[in-house]
C-alpha cells in the first residue's frame, strides 16, 4: 500500500513546478498551461485525500475544479486571442497598457 | 476497472498469469479480425460504389479482384517513406500512431457477444467518448507538423469538425444511458432485451438519427469529408505522408468506421440480440448489423454531395445539438413519469 | 510490490513531464507532453478508485481544454517567435520562490496525520459502481454547487464568444 504522504509529495511537486512556470515564463500561453498544471496538482491531492479518508467530498471538489478549469480556459484563451489581435504579441512583459 | 487492477496487482495471485493470458488471447483474436476487416472494407466499398455507378469496381487482381487488398498492402509496404524537410520530425512520426492508438484502444471495450470483451469496464461509453476526442490530436498534429498549407488547413478543418460533432454524438448517447441506467456496454445490450425489437431503435429514434450523422462527421466520411476534400486540399491532413505512415492513417480511418458501426449496433440496435438465435455463432447478429450500417455509409458516399464548410458547422451546432438536447429532455421526462 | 512500482513509475513520469512542460520553447511540444502527463494522472485516479474522474480527466482536460490550447496556438501561428528568450530576466527568483514553497509544503506534509475515515469505502463503490456513487452524492448533497457550476459554464460560454468576436455590431 502506498502511503498518502507520497501522493501529497507528488501533488506538491506538480503544484510548485506550475508556480515556477507561472512566475517565470514570458509567453502568456505557457502561463495558462502552468495554471492548468497547478490545478492538476491540487486535483491529485484532492482525489487521494478522498480515497484515503473514504469520503466522496474530495472527488466532488475535484469535479468542480475541473469545471472551473474548463471555464477559465475558455475565457482565458478568448482574452489571449483578443489581445493578440490588438497587440500582435503573446509576451506579458510587452502588455503594459494598463500601467498607470 | 477497480476489480481488474486489484486482480492484476494483488501479490502472489496464481490467477494473475491466467487473467493476463486470457486478455492477450482475446486481444490477438480481436486484432486479427479487425485487420482482416480493414483489408477487405475498402474492397467492399469500391465494389459497392462501383455497382451503384454501373461499373464493376476492382476486377484485375484475382477472381473478381479478390486479391486487390493484398496488392494494395504490398504496394504501401514497399513505397518510399518521405519526410518533408521542414517538418517537425518527432510530432510527424507520432501523429499517425496517435490516430491508430485511439482507434485500436477503443476496441478493448466493445463487446462482441455476451462475455467476450477485453475490458468489461463500468465506464465503457465514457471511454469510447474519451478516445474519440483524442483522435483530433493525431489529425491536427499531422497537419501542423507536415508544414504544408494543404495539410494545415485540412488539420484545422478536421479538428474543428470532430470537436463540434463530438458534442452531438455524446448527447445522442445520453438518451441511451438514461434508458439503460448504465455506462457499461454489455449492460446496455442487456437492458435492450425488454424493449420492442430487442433494441432502443423505436424509443431512441431521434438519438439514432443524430448519432448516424455525427458518426459520419466524426470519421470524416462523405458528405462531411471536408478535411480531405480532394478538389480543394489534395488529401487534407495526410497529404505529406507516404508509404507505411499513410497506411497507418488509412487503418485508423477504417477502424474508426468499424467502431462507429459497432457502437451504433450495440447502443441503438440491440447488439448481438436478434429475432432468433443462430447456433454456434453468437456474434452473428452484431456482424449483420455492423455491415448493414457500413453499407449505409457507402451508400451515402455514393449518393450525397459534399457540404460546404459553413453549412457543416451550422448543421452541427444549430440542428444536431439542439435535437440531441431535446432528445435528452424527452427521454428524461418519459423515464421520470413511468 | 506492484502497486508501489506502479505509483513510483507514474509519479516519476508526472514530475519529469511537468518539468519539461514549463521549460519547452515550442508550445505545441509542451501541449503534447502535457497530454501524456494527463494520461498518467488519469491512471493514478484509476488506482485511487476514481474511475469516473479518470474518464472526466481525459474527456475534459485532454479532449477539450488542451485541444482548445492547441487550437489557439495554431491560430496565432507562433512559429516565428520561437527563437526569443523564453524566461523573464529574473528567473532565478522564480526558482527560489518555487524551492521555498516546496520546502514549506514538504515540511507540512511530513507532520500530517490522517483524520477519521468516512463511509465511502471500496466495497460501497464496487457495489453500486463509482459513477452511481459519485452521482448520488453530487445530485443530493451538492445540488446547489452543481447548479452554480452550470451557471459558471454558461457565463464562460457567453464571455468567450463576446471576447473572441471580431467586432460587436452596435
Amino acid at each position: 500500500m502506498v502511503e498518502l504522504q507520497w501522493y501529497l509529495y507528488l501533488s506538491a511537486a506538480v503544484f510548485t513546478i506550475g508556480v515556477f512556470g507561472f512566475l517565470t515564463r514570458r509567453n502568456i500561453i505557457f502561463m495558462f498551461i502552468s495554471i492548468e498544471l497547478m490545478l492538476n496538482g491540487v486535483n491529485i491531492s484532492l482525489v487521494s485525500f478522498s480515497h484515503y479518508l473514504q469520503d466522496p467530498r474530495g472527488q466532488i471538489l475535484a469535479f468542480f475544479v475541473i469545471t472551473v478549469a474548463a471555464a477559465e480556459a475558455a475565457i482565458g484563451l478568448a482574452i489571449i486571442i483578443s489581445v493578440f489581435r490588438n497587440k500582435e504579441t503573446v509576451y506579458v512583459d510587452e502588455m503594459t497598457e494598463t500601467k498607470g | 476497472m477497480t476489480g481488474f487492477l486489484e486482480t492484476m496487482f494483488s501479490p502472489g495471485s496464481a490467477d494473475m498469469i491466467l487473467t493476463i493470458g486470457t486478455i492477450v488471447v482475446k486481444i490477438a483474436i480481436l486484432i486479427g479480425i479487425v485487420l482482416l476487416h480493414v483489408a477487405y472494407a475498402p474492397y467492399f466499398e469500391r465494389k459497392v460504389i462501383g455497382h451503384m455507378q454501373v461499373r464493376m469496381g476492382p476486377m484485375r487482381v484475382g477472381p473478381h479482384g479478390l486479391l486487390q487488398p493484398i496488392a494494395d498492402g504490398l504496394k504501401l509496404f514497399f513505397k518510399e517513406d518521405i519526410i518533408p524537410a521542414q517538418a517537425d520530425k518527432s510530432i510527424f512520426y507520432i501523429s499517425p500512431v496517435i490516430c491508430l492508438f485511439t482507434a485500436m484502444s477503443t476496441l478493448a471495450v466493445i463487446p462482441i457477444f455476451g462475455g467476450f470483451v477485453i475490458a468489461n469496464i463500468n465506464i465503457g461509453i465514457l471511454f469510447v467518448l474519451a478516445m474519440s476526442s483524442l483522435g483530433a490530436y493525431g489529425i491536427v498534429m499531422s497537419g501542423w507538423s507536415s508544414n504544408s498549407k494543404y495539410a494545415f488547413l485540412g488539420g484545422l478543418r478536421s479538428s474543428a469538425q470532430v470537436i463540434s460533432y463530438e458534442i452531438a454524438m455524446g448527447l445522442s448517447l445520453v438518451g441511451v444511458i438514461i434508458m439503460s441506467g448504465s455506462l457499461n456496454l454489455t449492460d446496455i445490450v442487456a437492458a435492450q432485451e425488454a424493449y420492442p425489437l430487442k433494441s432502443f431503435i423505436i424509443p431512441q429514434i431521434i438519438g439514432f438519427f443524430v448519432f448516424c450523422v455525427a458518426a459520419m462527421a466524426e470519421t470524416n466520411r462523405t458528405p462531411f469529408d471536408l478535411p480531405e476534400a480532394e478538389s480543394e486540399l489534395v488529401a487534407g491532413y495526410f497529404t505529406e505522408y507516404s508509404g507505411m505512415r499513410f497506411a497507418l492513417f488509412f487503418l485508423a480511418e477504417y477502424i474508426g468506421m468499424l467502431l462507429m458501426c459497432a457502437i451504433a449496433a450495440i447502443c441503438f440496435l440491440g447488439g448481438w440480440n436478434g429475432p432468433f438465435e443462430v447456433p454456434y455463432i453468437p456474434f452473428f447478429w452484431l456482424l449483420v448489423k455492423v455491415y448493414a450500417f457500413m453499407f449505409i455509409y457507402y451508400w451515402v458516399r455514393a449518393t450525397v454531395p459534399r457540404y460546404r464548410y459553413d453549412q457543416l458547422m451550422s448543421l452541427g451546432w444549430k440542428l444536431m445539438i439542439p435535437l440531441a438536447l431535446f432528445n435528452v429532455v424527452l427521454t428524461g421526462t418519459i423515464k421520470m413519469l413511468r | 510490490m506492484l502497486p508501489e512500482l506502479f505509483f513510483y513509475y507514474n509519479a516519476t513520469v508526472i514530475t519529469v513531464l511537468s518539468a519539461l512542460v514549463v521549460t519547452r520553447s515550442n508550445p505545441v511540444h509542451s501541449i503534447m507532453l502535457m497530454l501524456v502527463m494527463f494520461f498518467h494522472i488519469a491512471a493514478l485516479y484509476l488506482f485511487l478508485n476514481a474511475e469516473f474522474l479518470a474518464a472526466i480527466q481525459i474527456i475534459v482536460y485532454a479532449g477539450a481544454i488542451l485541444v482548445l490550447f492547441l487550437f489557439v496556438v495554431l491560430l496565432l501561428n507562433l512559429k516565428k517567435e520561437l527563437v526569443t528568450q523564453i524566461f523573464i530576466v529574473r528567473w532565478p527568483l522564480g526558482l527560489v520562490a518555487m524551492a521555498g514553497l516546496l520546502v514549506l509544503m514538504f515540511a507540512g506534509i511530513k507532520s500530517f496525520t490522517l483524520g477519521p475515515t468516512g463511509d465511502f469505502t471500496i466495497e460501497k463503490i464496487a457495489g453500486e459502481t463509482h459513477t452511481a456513487a459519485i452521482g448520488t452524492v453530487l445530485f443530493t448533497e451538492y445540488i446547489v454547487p452543481f447548479e452554480v457550476a452550470s451557471l459558471v459554464l454558461l457565463i464562460a460560454i457567453i464571455g468567450a464568444i463576446v471576447l473572441a468576436k471580431k467586432q460587436i455590431k452596435t
